[in-house]
């Protein structure tokens, strides 16, 4: 079951990859980002899961915190440059 | 406990398929920023409560609760900030019958 998780996220990643490549405008390129982002998240829980060990653990609390600082500092970008 | 993990680490990568498939699907910026918000918050919780009904430490699961109401406050208020950048760096194209709600906020 766990091999096909990853399968499963490899799948993603790879359909947040054709959007961080093709997407139009530079939002679509941050959604993209943070899609990956949460693949990297769930693979970790993922990872957590088949080892039985939680060494990883405080790296997701890492992630959460900075997709959220990187996604504000990039829409206030945006939101700037639009004007 | 452990099959019980791995199947919800299964639904939660599921989840983020989904997220992935409508972010290549849809049409505009907003439409993939809501599928994007909306079915990985929901697959990271489903992932993190997989992991933490695994791993037996007590560290490991109040770590993982801190992460999963991070993620509960910071998801939403992300998507919403690149929202509101993006109507007002590109504006939106009304294709259907809808109503801009924000448009009269920004005019006072």
């Amino acid at each position: 079951m766990i091999a096909a998780t990853f399968v499963v996220l490899v799948l993603a990643a790879a359909l947040f990859g054709f959007r961080l490549l093709a997407g139009p405008s530079l939002a679509d390129r941050v959604v993209a980002l943070n899609g990956l982002l949460i693949v990297g998240m769930v693979g970790i829980a993922a990872d957590a899961v088949r080892t039985e060990r939680g060494a990883y653990i405080p790296v997701l609390v890492v992630l959460a915190l900075v997709g959220f600082v990187g996604t504000a500092m990039i829409a206030r970008f945006v939101e700037g440059r639009g004007r | 406990m452990q099959h019980i993990g791995e199947a919800l680490v299964l639904l939660g990568a599921l989840l983020t398929l989904l997220a992935a498939i409508g972010v290549v699907r849809f049409r505009d910026v907003f439409a993939r920023m809501h599928a994007l918000s909306k079915a990985t918050t929901a697959g990271v919780l489903v992932a993190l409560v997989g992991a933490a009904v695994t791993l037996p430490s007590a560290n490991d699961t109040t770590s993982m609760i801190f992460a999963a109401v991070l993620q509960v406050i910071t998801n939403p208020v992300s998507g919403m900030m690149l929202a509101r950048a993006s109507y007002l760096a590109e504006g939106v194209r009304v294709s259907i019958d809808a109503v801009d709600e924000l448009a009269p906020d920004l005019d006072g």
